[in-house]
């Protein structure tokens, strides 16, 4: 009878024991918020753990930010294995054409694009095509299309609505 | 950053509209943004968020270069508001004018010469350049 009680109350240390000794889902899953949240490039990871297994979602810019991502989480105590489900984003690539320069071909292509609307004062100043007058909103949208399409910085706050 | 997140409204609605070749970059605190829209619907909606987020475009924080994607072969509809659009012997105002389009008429893509003149030919075999501000891809 004594026996059965002590070995009760063993049982039972033994059991209490090693649940705490195994880390919970939700404690691993608040460090590794914390090291994610402590690293920049890790910034649009989002994680969950399932008995040990974190599987990692989100965005990574590159294939190593993903690999470091993978490996930093894996390193964290309580972590099994790591499911890595993020995605890389393809980056974007920067325009062609950066400068824009106001040559007399550019400054004709303007001339050409704003020839059929009245009322409107055309000056070049600078690398800008100085716009004044007054234009209703759909003319307007016009004019800014065109000179972008045409590659020319503008100044259009002398440029009044109708 | 800070043109950037001006515009993060336009940048998110360029990814998904489906603008391809998209490309963004700032410099000089102005924000670069170019790409081809897939249809003059999607060219349209951007311009109009540009025009939500800097009210009367006077800012010149934003340099946006999209064109909608045509083809050589691609319809394109005369958008002058009334008149007749010039069709001219080379690209520019200097050029003869060789032929006319009606507004509302469609008239065939031969090439881009470049963002401002098109090469285009008219139902009636007329060819030359084209204001391309004028031609709206169907």
């Amino acid at each position: 009878m004594k026996l059965t009680k002590i070995s009760l109350v063993a049982a039972l240390i033994i059991a209490v024991a090693f649940t705490s000794c195994k880390p919970k889902d939700a404690d691993v899953q608040a460090k590794i918020e914390a090291a994610i949240k402590a690293d920049a490039s890790m910034a649009g990871t989002t994680v969950s753990v399932k008995d040990g297994v974190a599987t990692l979602s989100g965005e990574c810019k590159d294939d190593a930010c993903k690999a470091n991502c993978e490996k930093a989480v894996a390193a964290i105590k309580g972590v099994k294995s790591v499911v890595n489900n993020c995605t890389v984003t393809p980056p974007v690539a920067a325009p062609a054409t950066l400068t824009t320069v106001l040559d007399a071909a550019t400054m004709q292509k303007v001339k050409d694009g704003l020839k059929d609307l009245k009322g409107i004062t055309l000056d070049f100043a600078g690398d800008k095509a100085v716009l004044s007058g007054s234009v209703t909103k759909a003319d307007r949208m016009k004019i800014m299309q065109m000179l972008m399409s045409a590659h020319v910085k503008s100044d259009v706050t002398k440029l009044l609505d109708k | 950053m800070a043109v950037q997140d001006k515009y993060a409204e336009l940048l998110q609605a360029a990814k998904d509209l489906g603008v391809s070749n998209l490309s963004v970059a700032e410099q000089a605190g102005v924000l670069h943004v170019a790409g081809t829209a897939a249809s003059t619907t999607s060219y349209d909606a951007l311009w109009a968020i540009y025009d939500k987020l800097d009210p009367g475009m006077a800012s010149g924080d934003l340099m946006l270069n999209i064109d909608i994607k045509a083809d050589a072969g691609a319809q394109l509809q005369v958008t002058t508001d009334a008149t007749n659009l010039n069709i001219r012997s080379t690209p520019s105002t200097d050029g003869d004018v060789v032929g006319k389009a009606a507004h509302g008429e469609i008239v065939t893509l031969v090439e881009k010469t470049d963002d401002s003149w098109w090469k285009v030919k008219t139902a009636d075999g007329e060819e030359g350049y084209a204001y391309a501000q004028y031609l709206s891809p169907m």
